[in-house]
C-alpha cells in the first residue's frame, strides 16, 4: 500500500502538491507513482521563471522502464527546480514527499490548489484504478 | 522454412474461426470510393530471369560516365573487402537489432560505429544513424528546439550556402512543427556565411544557427568566429559536415571556444556507392547534456548478470515504443546495412587511409579546376579555401554545356542557375581521389572543344 500523506493535494496524474507559508506550492510526483515509475534514471526539471498553466506537462521523470511527463497542479510562475535532482534522481524513489520534490510554482490563482484532490479523494482514485 | 508466412489453408482456418466469409469481408467497413481499384499501371510478373537481362539492358544504357558531380554525395573508392564482409548473412540485415540476447555481432559493430563517429566529429555521443543526410538536418533543427531552454522562437538560422535539398527537406519535415527558417546570405566573393550577416539578429531569440562545413559550394566556413558569435548570442549550433572532410579539418566539438551542439550530415561517403539517390544514412552526433533530445537508437557498452561485457541498446525512454507521441523523433532505423559499410570501410582504411583519401580529393578538385578555369569562357566563382568542389561561372548557359559534355562521355557536374539564379551560369564541379590526372585532362579538353565550338550567349 503506497503512502499518501494526509496534509498534501493531489492530481489524478499522481503529482502531489504542498501550500507554503510563502505561498508557493512545492511539487513532486507521489509514493504510487514512484512505485510503478521503478528505479528513477534521470528527471528533467523546469527552469526558474518559466510560466507554466495548471495542466501543462514542465517535468519529465524517466525510468529504467518508461518516461512519464509531470504536469503542474496549478497555473504561474515556476520559482524553483530541483536541480539536486540532476545528479541523484533516485531521491524521487528514496523521499518522493521529501527530498524528491521537482519543483516550486507561484501559483496566480490560489483557488486552483484548493479545487485538488485531498488524500481521501486521492486515495479513491488510487483504489478505482487498480480495480 | 516457406516465405509466405500463411497458406490458403491457414487463411481458410482463421477466416472460419472469426466467422468471416472471406478476406475482401474484413475490410467491408471502409466505404467502396476509398478503397484503391486494381493497380492498373503495373504491369504484369516477369520471371527472374527476365528482370535479370530487363535490368541489364537498362545499366548499360547509361554507359560509364566520367563523372564531375559531387553536391552531397561523393564518388569515392570501396575497398572490395567491404562489401564482401557486409553481406556476409551475420551482417546483411537493414534491421537496427532490438533483442541483445540474439544480436551481439551487430550491436557491437553499432557501438563501433558510434565510438568511430564520436571521435571523427569531436563529440561526446553518436546515434545508431539517421534516414540520409537532409532528414538528420531536420532532426537536428528539431533537437535544437527540444535542447534550447533559454529559447522559446523555435527560429533557426540557415545559411544560403547550404545545400539546397537539405533546406527543402528541412522545410518539409520541421516547417509544419511550427519552426520557422531565416535565410542568411552568402557572401559573393567569398561564397561562404559572414559574422557581419549575422550582426542583424543580435538581441533576437533566436533558438540555433546552422553552419555546413565544407558549404555546398565547397567553400569553407570561417566556422569559429560563426559559432562563438552564435553562443554569445544565446544560440545552439547544428554542423553539417562531410565525414572524410573531418580526416583533414578541425572536427566540430572543437570549432570556436566551445564546440557546436549538435553535428549531423550524410554518411554516403564513408564506403557507400553512389546508387541513384539511395539508400544512404544520415549521422548524428552530439554532447552528453543533449543525449535525451537526440533522435533515434543509441547502443551501449554494459556487462551482464556474470560480469562479462556486452552491448545492448540503452536510452529507450526517449523512442515511440515508449513515450508514443511525446518521442524524440519517429524515424525508423533501417539504414543498418549502410552503416555496417561505413564502420568496415572506417576500420580497413583507418584514420591515416582516410586523411590520404581527403587529401587525394582535395588535390585532385585542385588540379581540376586549375585546368578548367584555364578554358577561355570559365572562371572561379569564390575566392576562399575549398575542400574538394568549387563552383565555375560559364560564359553561356550551363545546360547546353553539359549535354554537349554529356554526349562526349563526361558528366560535367551540377548545374546551379535553377537554385542560385543570382549566380546566372554556374556550375558545381568535383573530383575526388578517383579522378587521375588523365581523367581531368579528359574533361578540360572536352570542355574546351565545348566552348569553341557553340557562341557565347
Amino acid at each position: 500500500m503506497s503512502n499518501v500523506p494526509a496534509d498534501l493535494r493531489f492530481l489524478k496524474s499522481h503529482e502531489w502538491a504542498r501550500l507554503e507559508s510563502d505561498g508557493t506550492i512545492t511539487v513532486g510526483i507521489s509514493d504510487h507513482a514512484q512505485q510503478a515509475l521503478g528505479d528513477l534514471v534521470f528527471v528533467e526539471v523546469p527552469d526558474a521563471g518559466r510560466r507554466v498553466a495548471a495542466g501543462e506537462a514542465c517535468a519529465v521523470v524517466e525510468s529504467v522502464k518508461a518516461a512519464s511527463d509531470v504536469y503542474s497542479p496549478v497555473g504561474g510562475e515556476i520559482v524553483a527546480g530541483n536541480t539536486g535532482l540532476g545528479g541523484t534522481p533516485e531521491l524521487i524513489n528514496q523521499d518522493p514527499y521529501g527530498g524528491g520534490w521537482i519543483m516550486r510554482v507561484r501559483p496566480d490563482d490560489k483557488a486552483q490548489f484548493a479545487a485538488l484532490l485531498d488524500a481521501k479523494a486521492y486515495e479513491a482514485a488510487l483504489a478505482a484504478e487498480t480495480h | 522454412m516457406p516465405f509466405i508466412p500463411h497458406t490458403t489453408d491457414d487463411v481458410r482456418e482463421m477466416l472460419a474461426a472469426i466467422g468471416a466469409p472471406d478476406t475482401e469481408a474484413l475490410f467491408d467497413e471502409i466505404p467502396a470510393e476509398l478503397r484503391s481499384r486494381a493497380l492498373e499501371a503495373i504491369p504484369t510478373a516477369l520471371t527472374e530471369m527476365e528482370v535479370g537481362r530487363l535490368m541489364s539492358e537498362r545499366a548499360a544504357r547509361d554507359g560509364r560516365p566520367l563523372n564531375f558531380i559531387g553536391a552531397g554525395a561523393y564518388e569515392h573508392h570501396v575497398p572490395a573487402a567491404v562489401w564482401a564482409i557486409v553481406t556476409r548473412g551475420e551482417y546483411y540485415s537493414a534491421y537496427t537489432p532490438y533483442q541483445a540476447e540474439a544480436s551481439q555481432g551487430t550491436l557491437q559493430l553499432l557501438y563501433e560505429y558510434q565510438s568511430m563517429m564520436t571521435s571523427l566529429t569531436g563529440m561526446e555521443a553518436s546515434n545508431a544513424s539517421l534516414y540520409d543526410g537532409a532528414t538528420a538536418l531536420a532532426e537536428a533543427c528539431l533537437m535544437a528546439v527540444r535542447a534550447n531552454r533559454r529559447s522559446r522562437s523555435q527560429r533557426i538560422l540557415v545559411p544560403a550556402s547550404v545545400h539546397p535539398a537539405y533546406r527543402k527537406v528541412v522545410q518539409a519535415v520541421a516547417g509544419n512543427q511550427n519552426l520557422a527558417f531565416d535565410l542568411l546570405p552568402y557572401d559573393p566573393r567569398g561564397g561562404h556565411t559572414t559574422v557581419g550577416s549575422l550582426e542583424k539578429y543580435r538581441g533576437q531569440d533566436i533558438t540555433a544557427l546552422v553552419i555546413q562545413q565544407p558549404n555546398f559550394f565547397g567553400t569553407l566556413e570561417d566556422v569559429d568566429a560563426l559559432t562563438d558569435w552564435a553562443h554569445e548570442a544565446g544560440m545552439l549550433v547544428i554542423a553539417v559536415v562531410n565525414p572524410v572532410s573531418l580526416a583533414l579539418l578541425k572536427p566540430p566539438g572543437e570549432w570556436g571556444t566551445k564546440g557546436v551542439d549538435i553535428v549531423c550530415g550524410e554518411g554516403q561517403p564513408l564506403g557507400v556507392p553512389l546508387s541513384s539517390g539511395g539508400p544512404y544514412f544520415g549521422f548524428m552526433t552530439t554532447r552528453m547534456e543533449h543525449i535525451r533530445q537526440m533522435p533515434g537508437r543509441i547502443v551501449g557498452r554494459t556487462v551482464d548478470l556474470d560480469g562479462r561485457p556486452g552491448f545492448t541498446l540503452t536510452l529507450q525512454a526517449r523512442e515511440q515504443h515508449i513515450r508514443r507521441s511525446k518521442a524524440t523523433s519517429n524515424i525508423c532505423t533501417n539504414q543498418g546495412l549502410l552503416v555496417t559499410a561505413a564502420t568496415i570501410y572506417m576500420s580497413i582504411v583507418g584514420p591515416r587511409g582516410l586523411a590520404q583519401v581527403a587529401a587525394a580529393s582535395m588535390q585532385r578538385s585542385a588540379e581540376l579546376v586549375e585546368a578548367l578555369v584555364a578554358v577561355p569562357g570559365v572562371r572561379l566563382a569564390f575566392d576562399r579555401p575549398r575542400f574538394h568542389e568549387a563552383v565555375l561561372l560559364l560564359d553561356r548557359p550551363v545546360r547546353g554545356v553539359l549535354e554537349a559534355l554529356a554526349a562526349r562521355g563526361i558528366i560535367g557536374g551540377c548545374d546551379l542557375s535553377a537554385d542560385y539564379p543570382a549566380l546566372a551560369n554556374a556550375l558545381l564541379v568535383c573530383a575526388t581521389e578517383t579522378r587521375t590526372p588523365a581523367d581531368i585532362a579528359a574533361y578540360a579538353g572536352a570542355l574546351a572543344d565545348v566552348m569553341k565550338n557553340a557562341a557565347a550567349a
